[in-house]
């Protein structure tokens, strides 16, 4: 009888997604397909001004809405304690104003009805009278003396939040004084929103008879806001349960705890029935975090041979109304100071001051971790800004300034310590698979004729999986992450992590690494997260740190159990623990390969043949606590063409080499490069959320906010080196994000080399028709 | 500001319900029928997570209300499966990895779908143009594309294989 | 976001959505495919008390040549005038035009009577129609009477529909030989209205423009023919030159003004472009 085992698919296999069939069967689950008996709905009154004092709420209208149940206001939730609450940074925000509202569609009530349509008549119903208020849009006239306080409450006199610095400024001074050259450069990196397709809600249901609060939520870290909201509320955590259950889509924009879930679950205690809030999109894109708004101006000191010396940041970070980013607590501008990015250089000095405005608060991460983007578009913009004014070849220029392979571990002059890198052999693949002189040689002939092309690269490096918890804590919880792994009799387990999938595939690869580890088919390996009654304590997903932080953790956790089950297999092969060695996923005697268990068989003694004295059982958990960051990298080059009548850009081909490590699934890691370089060129070429004088959202639908369809999207070219992580139990760095740090900056580098015989030298992003238009209009001016 | 009756068939099932005029189809589809896996991504019937099939017809069922598909024949995500085989569009987005948090995944093989029903052999523009009204955050398009030629070639099977049998 | 409450009502014929909207005198509006009205309503910049559903209104969805035009029933979708043979062989401006109309999706529902009637300076058929200089019927309780679109279009949203009359029927003149016409539009993405977009019409005779309509999308306050525009090209030859200097005219014809998509300079500058281009490509269309 042959029956074919099924297969192991360890690191390096791509075996199709567990969580595929739900969705493909539309079985999925997101929080707007809960439906609880007797669940009231929520919705929202928001503020129509970015500033304004309110004056009066009259609710009266509402609750003579039929259907419409409760209205609450602030006044309720400061009569309870909750009017405001605490940001991840330790800021403070409002859960719903008392006084006087401090950013457009700013929450001002709640509305509790029998359905949505009855609730969203009851927001309509509400009268809330304002008097304006100045707006504080432009964060440098913020700073400036006599600008409106946007946060009176905080006590001091000016919009000023924090100012934060890295590396040695005298050192910097010193090399820059003795450099032959400096450049400089100012760059805006616009505020923009995820804009995950499915948007934030929860549904709350207190249960007064046991006293239990259970919430699901659109969540990307449901034990850190489970804590949150005990230490909030009073409630005992473990009378609180959070549920992140399908997540459509995170990126960032699912870290922070918004109003409105603060709000549901006071109206679940209120009414004691579910409450179901799901916001719209125009709300989304107006009212809950936005990532980025740096104001970066940015000096590189180099020699005239083309050596990169040292570097200067100063940045103004715009955080509206509250600063809201969900960075680790000892990093307020996060790992921003990242901004030396893959080269070698003596010194750099980095300072950010924060301010006040009156804009949604934030920013969080748009699919990067902790402030890189930011970093990479600094540095990877300047090289090339460098080489210009150097008239040297881009892609020479970073070969000459390379940290070299054999530096590593290499301090950085902001404190990082790469734990490892090999750019020179990235850049090569990528240069060699787009074929860049031929490239150069095209470009020429097209100068020649008139016509605008374009070559960019970008040779990036990331900072991910946070982190030692000797430096890295949300809220003073480290940033540690856990597995829990446990084999059931037949040699089939269950797997519970800490960290939560949004979309990256979970339930799949961390199966894989526990088959890899355990030599069990990933069949038989189900993986659980995202309810805090089961699943251990993580601080979850986002800044690419499930891998690094939980996917080590289920590798150390295994090899805990792989540890205990050498003994069984020692003792079912009546032979000595240290004559048996594991190869080929399963422990044999050393010499005698044909004298051997597999865990399947050990799984079984476990439970029905242990040795004497060793406890029964086969199960282990991890709370790992990694010792270094990881480093992934990679180089990217693309090409543009542009349009000199329109100002459109059309990018030809964009290459993408990255390099993340140990690969668990190619599947899935290319998967992840792809959705990545399409939040790359995004903010590039489309989305902005900008304001108007008077703090009106100008993008706030996807009417305006321009999300690129498949036509406006390349088919993305991309392929891998392999430099493992010494430090990581498998030597993997996390992917997730590599593609969104690193492709603006080629794409912008693309854009200014098919302009540079112009004399453009630098464009903000997005670049828009009209900007790159009015660039190529300029020039020509200029030279008429 | 009466309710009126509606009743319409959904992969094969009769749907009936008093509703307010207003009540926009999705909302019927989701909380009428219970069919969760039709999604709602914006309110500006760009986003596409909403398509469903009306009579063969990929629309966007968040722009339209539930009383205009009174008396019509509509198809959603629910309706691909033949129990728990998949139809070919669904294995196609499986093998090629075309979908990630799956939220846009319903309304893509709905439209996907129709295109194939139209054009059983598109090309890569013919499809990227397709499925230029539905969204997705996650996967940058390119496994999207794959899974729906994987899909067509998959649907052509029969009538290739019967073409080469005629050889 | 949700609309607003109101009163359904399926008429069975046009006579009778015609009394409906008599009888409720401005509280009703019509429901064809909703692409534009019920985002309004979402939104609730639309909350009308009655919607007068002209599904079940019979013989308003047709595509036929007959008595010297192109009649196109108000009801047709803007996919079945993408897909129909007779429009993308013999008039291409409407194939051109409904391919870039919002998205596929959209455009299954979306209706050519709706994308008129709405009068909105962003939709892309006010432009088409006017270079194309075609008719549009207007059928009230009284009857039906025929509006040239040059006195269609009166203001932003405004019309020459009376308030109880339905647009039932577009014609557009057979099209003579020697006729080309296209229409190119810039949109910052799929789905996008335009950036600005040009419309044109011409007949060539021996390499000379005899006739020409123009017309542009989003760069006015409401839906004009660019009449200086065409003076520029009637009476001249075919050449690049002549479509150059028409496309200048163009760019100082229209009135756009800065929003999003870029300040009014540039929308100048995109209108000249896509003026020159589309010039060239009717021209070639053409022969």
């Amino acid at each position: 009888m042959a029956i074919e085992s099924p297969k192991i698919m360890g690191y390096g296999t791509s075996p199709k997604r567990k969580e595929d069939p739900r969705f493909l069967h539309g079985k999925g689950t997101y929080v707007d397909d809960i439906k609880l008996p007797g669940m009231l709905h929520m919705d929202i009154v928001r503020s129509p001004y970015a500033h304004a004092k309110i004056t009066n709420i009259n609710i009266e209208p509402a609750l003579e809405t039929p259907g419409v149940l409760a209205v609450i206001t602030g006044k309720d939730l400061d009569a309870a304690g909750l009017a405001w609450m605490p940001t991840l940074m330790s800021d403070t925000q409002m859960v719903l104003p008392v006084e006087k509202v401090v950013y457009q569609s700013q929450e001002v009530a709640a509305v509790i009805a029998t359905d949505r349509y009855t609730a969203a008549d009851g927001v309509m119903a509400v009268e809330v009278d304002y008097e304006p208020l100045p707006a504080v849009v432009d964060p440098f006239k913020a700073l400036e003396k006599d600008s409106p306080l946007v946060r009176p409450d905080k006590g001091k006199d000016t919009n000023h939040i924090w100012h934060w610095e890295a590396g040695d400024k005298d050192a910097t001074d010193k090399v820059f004084a003795d450099a032959d050259i400096v450049v400089e450069e100012d760059l805006y990196i616009p505020r923009i929103h995820v804009a995950s397709i499915e948007t934030c809600g929860c549904v709350a249901s207190y249960d007064a008879v046991n006293g239990k609060l259970t919430i699901w939520m659109t969540t990307q870290a449901p034990h850190a806001i489970r804590t949150v909201f005990s230490l909030v509320s009073g409630i005992p955590e473990h009378k609180i349960r959070v549920i992140s259950p399908d997540i459509g889509g995170g990126f960032g924009g699912k870290v922070p705890v918004y109003p409105g879930y603060v709000i549901a679950v006071v109206a679940s205690l209120k009414t004691g029935r579910p409450v179901k809030w799901i916001e719209d999109r125009s709300e989304n894109l107006q009212a809950d975090s936005f990532a980025r708004d740096y104001h970066i101006t940015a000096q590189l000191a180099a020699d005239k041979d083309g050596r990169i010396r040292g570097m200067k940041v100063k940045t103004l970070a715009d955080h509206g109304a509250a600063d809201a980013a969900a960075n680790p607590s000892k990093f307020p501008a996060g790992l921003f100071s990242i901004c030396t990015g893959s080269y070698d250089l003596e010194a750099a000095h980095v300072e950010v001051d924060a301010v006040y405005t009156t804009k949604p608060p934030g920013g969080v991460a748009y699919r990067c971790s902790f402030r890189v983007t930011e970093a990479v578009h600094t540095i990877e913009r300047m090289v090339d800004r460098l080489a210009v004014e150097l008239d040297r070849d881009p892609a020479d220029l970073r070969y000459q300034n390379f940290i070299p392979k054999e530096n590593f571990p290499y301090k950085s002059p902001t404190g990082w310590e790469y734990d490892s890198g090999d750019y020179k052999q990235a850049l090569d693949v990528a240069l060699e698979r787009i074929g860049y002189e031929d490239l150069r040689k095209e470009q020429a002939e097209k100068r020649a004729r008139g016509e605008l092309m374009g070559i960019g690269i970008s040779t990036f490096t990331e900072i991910v999986g946070a982190g030692p918890s000797n430096t890295f804590d949300i809220l003073g919880i480290k940033m540690f992450d856990s597995a829990e792994i446990r084999i059931h009799p037949t040699g089939s387990a269950i797997v519970r992590i800490g960290v939560q999938t949004q979309g990256q595939g979970h339930e799949t690869t961390f199966a894989q690494i526990v088959a890899e580890e355990l030599g069990l088919p990933v069949d038989n390996i189900t993986v659980e997260h995202g309810d805090t009654d089961t699943a251990p304590y993580g601080l979850g997903t986002y800044a690419s740190r499930s891998t690094p932080t939980a996917g080590a953790a289920t590798a150390v956790a295994a090899r805990k159990i792989r540890e205990k089950a050498k003994h069984i297999a020692a003792h079912l092969l009546e032979c000595n623990p240290d004559d048996l060695e594991w190869k080929d996923y399963k422990f044999s005697v050393k010499g005698v390969p044909d004298r051997s268990k597999t865990m399947q068989e050990i799984a079984f003694a476990a439970y029905t043949n242990h040795p004497q004295g060793m406890e029964a059982g086969l199960e282990a958990v991890n709370y790992y606590d990694p010792p270094n960051l990881t480093f992934p990298f990679g180089a990217y080059v693309c090409v543009v063409d542009i349009d000199p009548g329109t100002g459109v850009v059309k990018i030809r081909r964009f290459v993408a080499i990255d390099d993340c490590g140990t690969v668990i699934n190619p599947m899935i890691v290319e998967g992840q490069i792809h959705g990545g370089l399409t939040m790359g060129m995004a903010p590039s070429l489309f989305e902005e959320i900008p304001y108007d004088e008077n703090g009106n959202n100008m993008a706030g639908t996807f009417m305006d906010y321009l999300l690129p369809t498949s036509l406006e999207t390349p088919n993305w070219e991309t392929g891998n080196t392999v430099t493992p992580s010494p430090h990581h139990p498998f030597g993997a760095k996390g992917v997730g994000e590599s593609p969104t740090v690193g492709a603006p900056p080629a794409i912008v580098n693309a854009v200014v080399d098919a302009l540079s015989h112009l004399g453009v030298k630098h464009v903000d992003i997005p670049m828009t028709p009209w900007k790159i238009h009015k660039l190529i209009t300029d020039a020509q001016a200029t030279t008429a | 500001m009466s309710k009126v009756p509606v009743s319409m068939t959904i992969n094969g099932e009769t749907y009936s319900g008093d509703v307010e005029p207003r009540m926009l189809l999705v909302h019927f589809i989701r909380e009428v029928a219970g069919l969760t896996g039709t999604h709602i991504g914006c309110d500006t019937t760009s986003c596409g997570a909403c398509t469903i099939q009306l009579d063969g017809m990929p629309i966007k069922s968040c722009t339209m209300f539930a009383v205009q598909a009174n008396g019509h024949s509509l198809k959603t995500v629910e309706g691909l499966a033949t129990g728990a085989e998949m139809h070919p569009i669904q294995e196609g987005f499986m093998v090629n990895h075309g979908l990630q948090c799956g939220y846009c995944t319903p309304g893509m093989m709905m439209t996907s779908l129709a295109l194939l029903a139209e054009n059983p052999n598109p090309s890569e523009l013919e499809i990227r143009t397709a499925i230029s009204g539905n969204l997705c955050r996650c996967t940058g398009y390119v496994n999207i594309v794959r899974s729906i030629q994987y899909a067509a070639d998959k649907m052509r099977e029969p009538e290739l294989a019967a073409a080469g049998q005629g050889d | 976001m949700i609309p607003g409450k109101f009163e359904y009502h399926v008429p069975a014929d046009v006579g009778q959505a015609a009394a409906l909207l008599r009888h409720y005198d401005g509280e009703a509006k019509i429901l064809a495919g909703g692409q534009s009205l019920i985002p309004m309503m979402r939104f609730r910049l639309a909350q009308p008390e009655h919607l007068i559903d002209l599904s079940k209104v019979p013989g308003l969805s047709y595509i036929e040549e007959r008595d010297g035009h192109l009649a196109i029933g108000a009801l047709t979708t803007e996919s079945e005038l993408e897909h129909n043979a007779t429009i993308r062989d013999r008039y291409p401006i409407l194939k051109d035009a409904t391919d870039v109309i919002a998205d596929p999706l959209v455009r299954n529902l979306a209706t050519v009577g709706g994308n008129i009637a709405h009068a909105d300076p962003a939709n892309d058929h006010p432009a088409v129609l006017l270079a194309l200089r075609a008719d549009v019927v207007a059928t009230g309780v009284d009857g039906h009477r025929v509006i040239p679109i040059d006195e269609f279009f009166l203001d932003t949203f405004v019309t020459g529909l009376e308030p109880d009359e339905i647009l039932t029927e577009i014609r557009i003149p057979t099209a003579k030989s020697g006729t080309g016409s296209a229409y190119l539009k810039l949109e910052r993405k799929v789905g996008d209205y335009a950036i600005g977009a040009v419309a044109v019409s011409m007949v060539v005779r021996d390499g000379v423009i005899a006739e020409a309509g123009v017309a542009m999308t989003n760069v006015s306050p409401y839906p004009v023919r660019a009449v200086q525009t065409e003076a520029a090209l009637v009476g001249r030859p075919a050449t690049a030159a002549t479509f150059a200097a028409a496309a200048e005219t163009a760019s100082q014809e229209c009135e756009p003004s800065g929003d999003n998509r870029g300040p009014e300079e540039y929308k100048r500058a995109v209108i000249r472009t896509l003026a020159e281009r589309a010039f060239s490509l009717a021209a070639e269309r053409a022969n």
